[in-house]
């Protein structure tokens, strides 16, 4: 058994200024093993792995690497140290150079220095793009391929580097289900190879269809390492939360009234088309209405409510806000009229990574107070306290940068900015991205409690079952068009697959 | 550690606080009396104060002013204006022009102060719109005025350096009869005034911060990254306007080849001294106006020490290697591992965490 062993992390520790993010946290991951890691957001999964992969030195605690001839005491400084030991991490975000070609990500800073030869280079990565079944060109640009694509390169990078140990950071969140399964494809094959794989998710059901074991933490502390298979559902969340999960079933999703011909929708657009979605669509919600739209990754359905909200280049379209003309050509105007706008990448279009949680969580509700009317110190720490207690948003303190907080928590700082403006019409791109799973329940808790309230809501979500369960009506998307609509009854997850495979949807 | 000390230590002001200090304890062992002010009557017959600190605080001013345009260009355009001693120098021959072409009166001089800004103003809008909107690299598009500004300052006045004189130029430049304090001084403290009271009583702060950290965030909140980009540019139009007519006064007239020569490459360091990244995002405009004090009691120091005015350059050089070093993340993480280390005992035991 001890031989199996391939990495043993004992008794970590680890605190930035405010927080414990690991207190004797133990670990062990096996050879050919996919070893899951969960907890709630802000549980300190991430930091673990950069403890392990040197990113963030550890306070305390011990890392055994078996190299050859066993287990051997570690010490890494950095994640190059850590490559060369064979350790390598797939992260959710990609960290290759969009702008060089698949072969030179595959190959740049990897230990010898010596004159590089590029056609040798491009022989070998075609030989590993092929012996992995990924579908990329050795010469391709790498950002021209898709997310799942690019993520595969960073995987085949790390083969390539014989490595022992892969570790993948909630790599599946921006995938849709076939780019999955593909994910999932390559890393059974890894690990019949006698990879060790370390997974980080909040999908529950990703986490049993894959993983042979799993090491629960909570605020940092481990709850205890559990072999998969013998482990209920209901067991594993509660151990996460610490508490029972809420019945999701007792959500009980508004009855729409809406539809009846005198009831003035709160946002019309007829012909609406944008540079990034110039397939002009009609599109309305009514007061107090969640609808969502669906699709697959890249059919439009983020594009479109990106015109919605001015967000891309308006080409064409008459919009109507409460039934009255009006012009929306740029983010603010939208803002003006009561729409707010949660981007679906929150990295790239939603957090001011430098910026503290509290400037984070104001600015939204700043910039339509008016540049020349900022709030004193002290109402804007009364709004950030409240949203951080409304939310509980996991932060040392209110000043924290927001690039220091974990994933998921980056997340709730940006949905509270939006919250804090008190928008009549909400739309929400992927807001339970990277949540746990607790979480993400109180997420559509409270879509369904502020549409009590009045507030519209479009919401899109990659889990079907998240938008069944909030949404009234969805707009189904296909190749950046609409194809057609659901509501009440006719809403299943197989009518919309129907939908958007283009066949005919059966009634009933 | 108490709290507000702590909140400090991680301030961008520590750095350039700390090298200021570091200066003045240096000179104060070197020589007890360096800082010592007295007062002597100038060939004005004004009495004044005079000493090594006034000429430090005096020295200093043209550079500060400019950095504070610098910084705010900096931190919303990722990068530097390295034209702005050459609109100075414009600033300064325009300055000079409408003078010679009037009675030299206090109207005179503030319609001609006025007009020099509205000249750098519009040179600095176009190397604003060069940035801004045709996206090119703040150095490569400030490097067109960089290199054709002094030729343009030189047509202004028709290839001569006239002088200009009079009292009240002299007391602008130098002294107001009956106030010690030289004048770029007062000017200069004004001029930090009227910014606090701009970031406090506007966002400029925020919003420049955002758009140099995350300009596609900044365009969804409703920011336009284009107009804070441009306003960057204007307002140190303004900062670099009123440092070329400070330095008109202070010398009498205008050369359009020396007036604040290599000072655009003094202001940069300036603002790095001061805690803001060159590569933009936050900023600290009190940061940089220190840092201007403190490259400027380098040079006195060093010539106080006598050092051949050949070899201060390359003395200050090293200095400012030294300072950006200390501020360097690397360094910085090395420290506090270090303090870590050695005061294992105190850090991070049971702080409970702010949470839900
Ligand atoms: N660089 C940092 N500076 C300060 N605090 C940090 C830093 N990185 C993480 N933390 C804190 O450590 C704790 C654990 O964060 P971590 O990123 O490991 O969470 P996580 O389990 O990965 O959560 P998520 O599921 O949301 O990604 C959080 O409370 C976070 O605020
Ligand atoms: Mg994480």
């Amino acid at each position: 058994m001890q031989n199996n062993v391939v990495l043993s992390m004992r008794n970590i520790n680890k605190s930035f200024p405010g927080v414990r993010a690991l207190q004797n946290v133990d670990f062990t991951l096996r050879k050919g093993e996919i070893h899951a890691l969960m907890g709630e957001n802000g549980a300190g999964k991430s930091t673990l792995i950069k403890v392990l992969t040197g990113v963030y030195p550890k306070d305390s605690g011990q890392i055994f690497l078996n190299l050859n001839s066993g287990l051997k005491e570690i010490n890494v400084r950095s994640p190059y140290e850590a490559q060369n030991l064979g350790i390598s991490t797939v992260y959710q975000e990609i960290t290759l150079c969009p702008n060089l070609t698949v072969a030179e990500n595959m190959f740049i800073g990897r230990g010898n220095y010596s004159l590089v030869n590029w056609r040798s280079m491009k022989k070998k990565t075609a030989e590993i793009l092929k012996k992995l079944n990924i579908p990329a060109r050795a010469t391709q640009q790498l950002g021209t391929c898709s997310i799942a694509v690019q993520q595969m390169v960073a995987i085949a990078r790390a083969v390539d580097m014989d490595c022992k140990v892969l570790i993948f950071d909630e790599p599946t969140s921006s995938l849709d289900e076939q780019e999955v399964e593909k994910l999932f494809s390559l890393m059974r094959e890894l690990k019949s190879r006698g990879v060790g794989i370390i997974f980080i998710t909040h999908f529950l059901d990703q986490m049993y269809e894959i993983s042979d074991m799993v090491t629960v933490l909570r605020n940092g502390e481990l709850i205890g390492e559990y072999e998969v298979k013998d482990l209920p559902r209901v067991q594993l969340i509660s151990m996460m939360m610490g508490k029972d999960l809420e019945d999701v079933s007792t959500l009980q999703k508004r009855k729409i009234s809406d539809e009846k011909s005198d009831v003035l929708p709160i946002y019309e657009a007829v012909g609406l088309s944008s540079t990034n979605c110039p397939n002009a669509f009609d599109f309305k919600i009514s007061k107090g209405e969640v609808n969502g739209f669906t699709g697959l990754l890249g059919s439009g359905r983020s594009e479109s409510v990106r015109a919605v909200f001015a967000a891309d280049k308006i080409t064409d379209g008459r919009i109507k806000i409460n039934g009255a003309d009006v012009k929306i050509k740029k983010p603010k105007d939208a803002m003006m009229h009561g729409i707010g706008y949660l981007p679906e990448d929150r990295k790239r279009d939603g957090i001011v990574e430098d910026l503290s949680v509290r400037e984070n969580i104001i600015l939204a509700l700043q910039v339509m107070k008016g540049f020349f009317r900022p709030f004193s110190r002290a109402e804007a720490e009364a709004f950030a306290d409240e949203y951080i207690k409304l939310l509980g948003i996991k932060t040392a303190s209110m000043d924290t940068p927001i690039k220091s907080l974990s994933g998921g928590n980056q997340q709730k700082v940006i949905l509270a900015r939006w919250l804090l403006t008190n928008p009549q019409y909400l739309i929400l791109d992927e807001p339970t991205r990277g949540i746990d799973v607790g979480t993400k329940v109180e997420i559509q808790k409270l879509i369904l409690k502020l549409a009590e309230d009045g507030v519209s809501i479009t919401f899109i979500s990659s889990e079907i079952e998240e938008m069944l369960r909030t949404c009234s009506r969805l707009i189904v998307m296909r190749d950046r068009k609409v194809v057609g609509q659901l509501k009440g009854e006719d809403m299943t997850q197989d009518n919309i697959m129907h939908m958007i495979a283009g066949e005919a949807v059966q009634n009933g | 550690m108490g709290n507000g000390l702590k909140k400090f230590t991680r301030s961008q002001l520590v750095i350039p606080l700390f090298s200021l200090l570091l200066l003045v304890v240096f000179n104060l062992i070197r020589d007890v009396e360096f800082f010592s002010v007295s007062i002597v009557t100038n060939n004005q017959g004004n009495r004044v104060l005079s000493g090594n600190l006034i000429s430090i605080l005096n020295g200093a001013s043209a550079v500060a002013i400019i950095s504070i345009g610098m910084t705010l260009i900096t931190s919303s355009c990722k990068g530097q204006d390295i034209s702005v001693a050459a609109v100075a120098a414009i600033a300064g021959s325009v300055f000079v022009s409408v003078l010679r072409s009037n009675e030299i009166t206090v109207p005179v001089i503030i319609l001609a102060f006025l007009f020099s800004c509205l000249v750098t103003v519009l040179f600095s809008t176009f190397n604003g719109i060069l940035v801004a909107i045709f996206k090119i690299q703040p150095m490569i598009a400030t490097l067109i005025l960089f290199s054709a500004g002094r030729s343009i300052a030189y047509w202004i006045n028709g290839g001569a350096t006239p002088t200009v004189s009079s009292p009240l130029l002299s007391s602008i430049g130098g002294f107001i009869p009956g106030i010690p304090i030289p004048s770029p001084i007062i000017i200069m403290v004004m001029f930090l005034i009227l910014i606090s009271l701009v970031l406090r009583f506007t966002n400029l702060g925020l919003y420049t911060q955002v758009v140099g950290i995350n300009e596609e965030t900044a365009h969804l909140n409703g920011i336009n990254p284009i107009l804070i980009k441009l306003i960057a540019f204007m307002i140190s139009g303004i900062c670099v306007a009123t440092a070329g007519c400070i330095t008109v006064c202070r010398i009498g007239l205008i050369n359009h080849e020396t007036l604040l020569l290599d000072a655009e490459m003094d202001v940069i360091l300036t603002v790095a001294i001061g805690g803001t990244a060159l590569s933009g995002g936050k900023f600290n405009l009190y940061g940089s106006v220190i840092g201007a004090y403190i490259i400027q009691a380098l040079t006195v120091t060093l010539y106080a020490m006598k050092v051949p005015s050949a070899a201060v350059k390359a003395y200050k050089a090293i200095v400012i290697i030294v300072i950006v070093m200390i501020s360097s993340p690397v360094v910085k993480e090395f420290a506090i591992n270090l303090y870590k280390k050695l005061f294992k005992k105190q850090v991070g035991t049971n702080i409970p965490m702010k949470a839900s």
